[in-house]
């Protein structure tokens, strides 16, 4: 294989994760920037973190963001789990075709329109817009994502598994509970982690669907942002990024320790 | 025609007309959609009786296999377990256990989690549980890896483990698919015996899926062969070697020479072929073949001789010249192109150390059999 | 067998006669029936609701329309509703030359974004799955790692590099390659770099899992065979990678038409782009028949690429089997 990990193939990684990061790099940076001038260095230091703490608006923003991206996450793993095992094990039934169709469509669907009309259900069924409609919109859009994730997951699992328990006596709904379940487990984690940085990150459907009271931290930042760009928000956004990457970084570490413990322990097997 | 006994020799129920069945398939077929896996099938199996099933995939076997665990129903047919009718009984209320070709151990599961699951789900008590689990640990030989979970096992041990969850249960019958299709050659010959042993200790009735020949040979006291979703034929394993009542059947199992020809003529005890090229052969026992019918006479190759002389007081002498000879250490395989053009195999058994008069490339040579070396085909 | 019985009985025998499936009768059903009450509640129903607005009267009050087709009268009701139902909003959007330059603006930013995803993405995804095997779980973790940052942050960062004072002008200046600072931030490049950076790693997965699963000797046996490594790879690599072409495309494409962060932060008033348009008419002119007439024709100009990406889907499905 090394031959073919060329100088080129290099260039081209090296280029590619440079354009992908230095942006986020930057930005990250002079949120520690003294000068209230973002493009220019002034030093360092970590005011601008300090006068966040004080912004109460952004602060409330953040523990609406929170709750609303816990319970939506919540609820749409259960939902995107049904989804997909509806996907995966119901192959024929009516109206399956709408449903793939259903499940797959907001994965592309541009988000003004999915704001927008979901907006208008709030409207039509006499919902006031706030905490709950934001909820229950970001629910609707996550759970695609959590089924897909899953869906992919199902789709190699080993059916045999099933079947032997079953064999061994246990019904269809113990079965599923006592070993799909625990099997699927880490699949269906990913996608409560993706469906709480999707309605984490989400502005456009949030701006539709959110009402007085229920400012999401994305719609706040882009209410700061059209104003200019200030070092507060680049330290705001640091914030984030850090909790997501710690996120992120932290479950790949661990599933690579277990990886990794799982191939000793299957060459200590094959060799005792 | 003689009858060939099984590998034990006092356990023969398919002989006995008052023996009951055990396990009957009867005329069942299984339809997927526009593929028929199992085709107007009936099968008996006896009670403690190790049954194989035999066949190259796509023949049906497995899904025999499945329909009688309860994963899928018959689209015709019965099937009868101990003389109750399995219809409509879910996997998961049915007397049988199975054993996966995958093993489809709980990968979040330790062995002995394993082990006890099914007792479990039938509400054993815990220390009942903990006692059985500890036997069949014992029975397979993993006391010490009780803890570990199936990724920290090694291939034989993963199937050892699958072995001890699907027999912890005591079920009526045992269901193995493939059983050791996943280890590699040297440990699937021990296993082999293994099996046979737990088999005899529990007592169980023993149904097993394979596609390898030499397996259900080892192991069965009655191998069923099949294709395209049905039975070609029932029998011990020396019965079906020695006595394949379809070319299919002598084509699947082992090595064989085929003579296409007439029955020239019959009497009380013989049969006398004349081949498609002239060739004529006498033969102890003609089966079904009338007079004048068309036939396929087979042979196996090592009951063939190959000499290069003409041996004199043979009955049955063809004439031809060596085409090919490989020599595979405890015996040589002959390649002889007949005058008549057809090439008939023969294998030599050595014996001894050193061969009097090594036949080669080109030699002529003399292949000669006794009356009784071979069968007549009619299907 | 248990590969033919495997495959027919997952794919073909399960609803017909289900001896198999995880439940059975009431279980079964409630595992279909919620999520799929949920998704026509609110995503099947609210479109039929958009589509009702664009056709009722603007009105000043709140909402801003006047119902049209209200069940509150019946069905005769909702029948005679029909005679009010008018297409001045479509009219409209048909005279005012504003929604169709949008309209089309938003196509042709679309696609060249979309071309210039491919033309950075591929030599990246190309990298990637031809990167020693131990390296690759990191590097894809890398790619998806800005995809779980916020899209909003990723494109506010832009801006302080793209502004007449920002950090790429200062760069340029310092070293000489330019005299006067370029204007990018509020026109259409930057739009394009917002898109292609954005969506970047929506158009690397793909391809990177339909190169990853390509057999490496099929490039020596051509090469073997006298192919030269350009050739190979226009011959070989490339069109066996094509399913990853396409899916990246349609991922990056369909949600660009509509993008409405990127047009607003990086393009300032001068740019048009269609979600944009959208999203002003809401919040700014508050005429939601005209916004939700802007979501039908948005919706329906986008309904073909949505079909092609859905048969993907079921395409990538069938063989994840």
């Amino acid at each position: 294989m090394n031959s073919t990990w060329s100088r080129f193939n290099i260039t081209s990684i090296v280029l590619g994760f440079a354009f992908l990061y230095l942006p986020i790099v930057l930005l990250i940076v002079f949120s520690f920037n003294e000068s209230k001038l973002v493009t220019v260095w002034g030093g360092f230091s970590t005011k601008w973190y300090v006068s966040l703490f004080h912004n109460q608006g952004l602060m409330d923003a953040t523990w609406v963001t929170a709750r609303v991206g816990v319970i939506s996450a919540t609820v749409a793993t259960v939902l995107g789990t049904l989804a997909a095992i509806t996907l995966t094990r119901y192959t024929r039934f009516k109206g399956r075709v709408l449903f793939s169709g259903m499940v797959f469509a907001p994965l592309v669907m541009p988000e003004v329109i999915t704001g927008l009309s979901l907006l208008l259900l709030f409207v039509a069924v006499g919902l006031d817009r706030g905490f709950v409609t934001v909820t229950l919109a970001h629910i609707t859009f996550t759970m695609c994502f959590v089924a897909v994730v899953v869906q992919s997951r199902l789709v190699t699992f080993d059916r045999s598994l099933e079947e032997a328990a079953m064999d061994l006596g246990a019904p269809p709904v113990k079965t599923f509970f006592q070993i799909t379940l625990p099997v699927i487990l880490p699949a269906i984690i990913s996608g409560w982690m993706l469906a709480f940085t999707l309605s984490l990150d989400d502005l456009v459907i949030a701006s539709f669907t959110s009402g007085p009271g229920a400012t999401t931290l994305p719609m706040k930042i882009y209410s700061q942002v059209r104003l200019g760009v200030t070092p507060e928000i680049n330290a705001a956004c640091t914030i984030l990024i850090a909790v997501v990457a710690i996120g992120v970084i932290i479950a790949s570490i661990a599933n690579k320790r277990r990886e990794i413990q799982r191939q000793l322990d299957e060459q200590a097997a094959q060799r005792g | 025609m003689k009858s060939l006994g099984s590998i034990r020799r006092d356990f023969a129920p398919w002989n006995d007309p008052n023996a009951k069945p055990y396990i009957q398939f009867d005329k069942v077929t299984k339809k997927f959609a526009d593929f028929i896996a199992v085709n107007n099938l009936s099968l008996t199996i006896f009670e403690r009786e190790f049954f194989a099933l035999l066949g190259a995939s796509g023949c049906g076997k497995s899904t025999l296999l499945r329909m009688l665990a309860g994963f899928e129903e018959p689209s015709a047919g019965r099937i009868l377990l101990d003389g109750q009718d399995l219809r409509g009984i879910p996997p998961y209320k049915r007397p049988v256990n199975m054993m996966f070709q995958s093993y489809a151990l709980f990968p979040h599961m330790t062995v002995e989690k394993n082990i006890a699951f099914g007792l479990k789900q039938e509400g054993m008590p815990g220390p009942d549980i903990e006692k059985r689990v500890a036997e069949m640990l014992r029975l397979v030989k993993l006391e010490q890896f009780a803890k570990r979970k199936p990724h920290q096992l090694s291939g034989g041990q993963r199937q050892r483990v699958a072995l001890a969850r699907s027999v912890a249960k005591r079920p009526k019958v045992l269901l193995l698919d493939e059983p050791l299709g996943a280890l590699d050659k040297k440990l699937r010959e021990e296993t082999q015996f293994e099996l046979m042993d737990l088999q005899q200790e529990l007592g169980l009735t023993f149904v097993v899926v394979t596609h390898d020949q030499e397996e259900a040979m080892t192991m069965a006291d009655r191998i069923a062969i099949m294709d395209k979703g049905e039975v070609m034929q029932v029998a011990t394993p020396a019965e079906i070697y020695e006595a394949p009542t379809s070319r299919f059947v002598a084509h699947f199992v082992g090595n064989v020479n085929m003579f296409e020809g007439r029955v020239a003529e019959r009497t009380a005890s013989t049969t006398r072929i004349t081949g498609a090229t002239g060739a004529q052969i006498v033969v102890d026992n003609g089966g079904a073949a009338a007079a004048g019918s068309d036939i396929i006479f087979a042979i196996r190759p090592e009951k063939i001789k190959v000499s290069s002389k003409k041996p004199a007081d043979a009955v049955n002498v063809l004439e031809g010249e060596v085409y090919d000879v490989a020599y595979l250490g405890d015996m040589t395989v002959y390649h002889i192109k007949l005058d008549d053009g057809q090439i008939v195999r023969a294998s030599a058994l050595n014996a001894s150390r050193i061969t009097e008069d090594p036949l080669t490339w080109n030699d002529r040579a003399w292949v000669s059999f006794r009356p009784d070396a071979g069968v007549v085909l009619t299907r | 067998m248990t590969n033919i019985a495997a495959a027919a009985s997952s794919s073909t025998e399960t609803a017909a006669a289900p001896p198999m499936t995880l439940a059975k009768g009431f279980v079964d059903r409630l595992v279909i029936i919620i999520p799929y009450l949920w998704l026509l509640f609110f995503f099947l129903v609210p479109f039929i609701i958009v589509f009702k607005i664009s056709l009722s009267q603007t009105a000043i009050s709140m909402p801003p329309y006047t119902p049209v087709l209200d069940f509150k009268d019946g069905v005769a009701g909702f029948f005679a509703g029909f005679r009010e139902l008018n297409f001045d909003n479509y009219t409209w959007l048909t005279q005012d030359a504003l929604y169709f330059n949008a309209y089309v603006t938003s196509l042709i930013i679309a696609g060249i974004s979309t071309i210039l995803t491919l033309i950075v993405g591929y030599p990246i995804a190309y990298g990637m799955a031809r990167a020693p095997a131990t390296i690759r779980p990191t590097l894809l973790m890398l790619v998806i790692l800005p995809f779980w940052t916020s899209f909003l942050i990723r494109v506010y960062a832009w801006i302080g590099i793209l502004k007449p004072e920002g950090l790429l002008n200062q760069v340029l200046l310092a070293t000489g390659l330019i005299s006067q600072p370029l204007v990018i931030l509020n026109t259409y490049t930057a739009i394009f770099i917002g898109i292609v950076y954005s969506y970047l790693p929506f158009m690397v997965l793909p391809l990177y899992s339909s190169l990853e699963k390509m057999d490496y000797s099929l490039i020596e046996a051509a090469q073997d065979l006298g192919c030269p490594p350009t050739g190979a790879f226009w011959k070989i690599t490339f069109p066996l990678s094509l399913p990853g072409v396409v899916a990246g495309c349609l991922l990056v494409f369909i949600p660009a038409v509509g993008e409405f962060v990127i047009p607003d932060l990086l393009g300032g008033s001068q740019t048009l782009m269609i979600g944009k348009t959208l999203w002003n008419e809401f919040f700014s002119n508050r005429d939601w028949p005209v916004s939700s007439a802007v979501a039908v024709i948005l919706l329906l100009v986008l309904t073909i690429p949505i079909m092609f990406f859905q048969q993907a889907q079921a395409k990538a499905q069938e063989q994840g089997r």
